[in-house]
C-alpha cells in the first residue's frame, strides 16, 4: 500500500516549521518519527494534503534539565530516551515505559513528543506523562509559546489540547530522583503489540510510609487517566501489602474503558486492579 | 517530484522520488535492491528492515525522501569482496531460516542488535528481534545463529583490537 499524493516539507528550525504548517493549508499533517502516521496514511486512514516533516529539526532533539524539571525535546527518539544519561537517572519510568514501546527499528524512528501528541489511549507515553504532571511546552503561530499540563493535554481518543497550526516543542516533567520506586507494569499479548492495559506508577516512600504516589492509567479510557482513589488511599500509608492491595483494588474506580476483541472492559478493570496491585508493590519495593 | 541523494550498498545515486514513496519500494523498483522484501506492509514483521545511518529501521514505515543525504544499508550490501557477513553465513550454517521470507529482516536487525550488545544473552536476542516476525522457524534456530555470530563477531574484534 502506498500513501495518497500529498505536498511534502522538510524545514530545519521550529521558526520554519510554524511557517510550513501555517502555509501548508487547512490539511496538514505534522510528521514526527512517522511510525504511526506512515501506517496510518499507507492504509488511506489519513491522506494529509502536506506533510511537514520534522526529522531534519535538531533543536527538538535532546533532553536537559532545568532545575527540578527534565526538558525532553519533541523529536527526541525512543532509542535516544534509552541511552540518555539524565532519563537513565531522573526519569526511570518514562525509560520503562519507552522499553516497551513497539521494537527497537520502530524506536530509532519514533519519537517521545510524537507519541504523545498522536495521544492513542493504547501507547504506552501518554499514562506516564499524565502521572508525572508534565507540561507541555506549544509553539504557536508567529513563534508565541503556552504551557499546557497533562491533565488538560489529552483531551478524547487521538485528540490533545493543540491547535491548528501549533507544534509541540518539548515537555517538562518532574526530576524523579533519590526516594522514587517506579515501575511500568504492561499487558499485552505478543511481543510488540499495543498495550491492552498498563500501569505506570511512581511512589516516593520516607521511611515505611508512602508519602506520594503517581499512578498512570493505558488504555482505560479515551484518554490516558489517573487512578486517584488508589493514589490517595496509599498517601500516608504504611507500606505493606495489605494496604497496597486494598489501595490497589480502587484502582478502576471512575473509568469506562472500550471492549474489544482483547478485552471486555470488565476484564480491562480487572487487569487494572491487577496491575496496579504489582507496579506499586514493585514501585515501593515490596 | 524530489530529487534525493543518497549512498546504498556503497554506491551513490541521485533520483527523483514522489513524496509518498516508500523506502522499500525505492529500493525494490528503483534501484532493483530486491534483497529487502515487503512482507506485511503494515510495520510488524521487520521483512523490510534495513540499516539507515547505522540503526535498524523498517523501511516500509520510511519515506523515500527523508533518505535523502543518508546511507543506506540492505542485505545486499553486508557481504565483502564474496565473503558472506558472518552473520549471514550463521544462518546458513545454523539453518536459521526455513522459507526465507524473514531472512533479510532478520539478518539486518541481528546485526543492529549486536551492535549495541555485542554479547547478548537468548533473552536479550529474543528481545533484540522482537520486531521480526517468522512464521516457520519457530526461532529456535535464528537464536543459535544469533549466538553463534556474535561468538565469531566479538572474537574477531578482539583480534583487531
Amino acid at each position: 500500500m502506498i500513501p495518497a499524493s500529498f505536498a511534502y516539507a522538510r524545514p530545519t528550525s521550529v521558526d520554519e516549521a510554524l511557517q510550513a504548517i501555517a502555509a501548508g493549508g487547512e490539511d496538514v499533517k505534522i510528521m514526527a518519527g512517522g511510525q504511526s502516521l506512515i501506517p496510518v496514511m499507507r492504509l488511506r486512514l489519513a491522506a494529509p494534503e502536506t506533510v511537514v516533516d520534522l526529522t531534519r529539526v535538531t533543536e527538538l532533539r535532546g533532553v536537559r534539565e532545568d532545575g527540578d524539571s527534565l526538558v525532553i525535546g519533541a523529536m527526541t527518539t525512543h532509542s535516544d530516551i534509552l541511552r540518555d544519561p539524565l532519563i537513565a537517572q531522573y526519569g526511570k519510568l518514562i525509560a520503562e515505559a519507552t522499553e516497551t514501546v513497539a521494537d527497537p527499528a520502530v524506536r530509532h524512528r519514533g519519537t517521545f513528543g510524537g507519541a504523545l501528541a498522536h495521544a492513542d489511549p493504547a501507547g504506552d507515553l501518554p499514562a506516564v506523562a499524565l502521572a508525572l504532571d508534565a507540561e507541555f511546552v506549544i509553539a504557536g503561530p508567529g513563534g508565541a509559546r503556552r504551557s499546557v499540563p497533562a491533565s488538560a493535554f489529552f483531551v478524547d481518543y487521538l485528540t490533545t489540547a493543540l491547535e491548528e497550526g501549533e507544534l509541540l516543542v518539548e515537555v517538562r516533567v518532574p526530576k524523579l530522583g533519590e526516594g522514587w520506586g517506579v515501575r511500568y507494569e504492561k499487558f499485552n499479548r505478543v511481543a510488540q503489540a499495543w498495550s491492552i492495559v498498563a500501569v505506570a506508577a511512581a511512589v516516593r516512600r520516607e521511611g515505611s510510609t508512602i508519602a506520594e504516589a503517581r499512578i498512570g492509567l493505558t488504555n482505560m479510557g479515551s484518554t490516558p487517566l489517573r487512578a486517584t482513589a488508589t493514589e490517595q488511599a496509599l498517601v500516608g500509608a504504611d507500606v505493606s501489602l495489605e494496604t497496597v492491595t486494598a489501595a490497589a483494588a480502587q484502582a478502576a474506580e471512575g473509568t469506562e474503558p472500550s471492549s474489544d476483541l482483547n478485552a471486555q472492559a470488565d476484564y480491562r478493570q480487572h487487569l487494572a486492579r491487577v496491575l496496579t496491585g504489582r507496579a506499586v508493590r514493585a514501585a515501593a519495593g515490596l | 517530484m524530489t530529487q534525493i541523494s543518497v549512498r546504498v550498498d556503497g554506491a551513490s545515486y541521485a533520483d527523483d522520488v514522489e513524496p509518498r514513496t516508500l523506502l522499500v519500494h525505492y529500493l525494490r523498483e528503483q534501484l532493483g535492491k530486491v534483497g529487502t522484501v515487503v512482507g506485511c506492509d503494515t510495520s510488524n514483521c521487520g521483512a523490510c528492515t534495513v540499516h539507515l545511518d547505522g540503526e535498524s529501521v523498517k523501511s516500509c514505515t520510511v519515506l523515500a525522501v527523508q533518505a535523502d543525504g543518508s546511507e543506506v544499508t540492505t542485505i545486499e550490501g553486508i557481504a565483502e569482496g564474496g565473503e558472506l557477513h558472518p552473520m549471514q553465513r550463521a544462518f546458513h550454517e545454523k539453518h536459521g531460516l526455513q522459507c526465507g521470507y524473514c531472512t533479510p529482516g532478520m539478518i539486518m536487525a541481528s546485526i543492529d542488535l549486536l551492535k549495541n550488545n555485542p554479547n547478548p544473552s537468548e533473552a536479550e536476542i529474543r528481545e533484540g528481534i522482537e520486531g521480526n516476525l517468522c512464521r516457520c522457524t519457530g526461532y529456535v534456530n535464528i537464536v543459535r545463529a544469533v549466538q553463534q555470530a556474535a561468538g565469531e563477531m566479538s572474537s574477531t574484534a578482539g583480534a583487531q583490537a
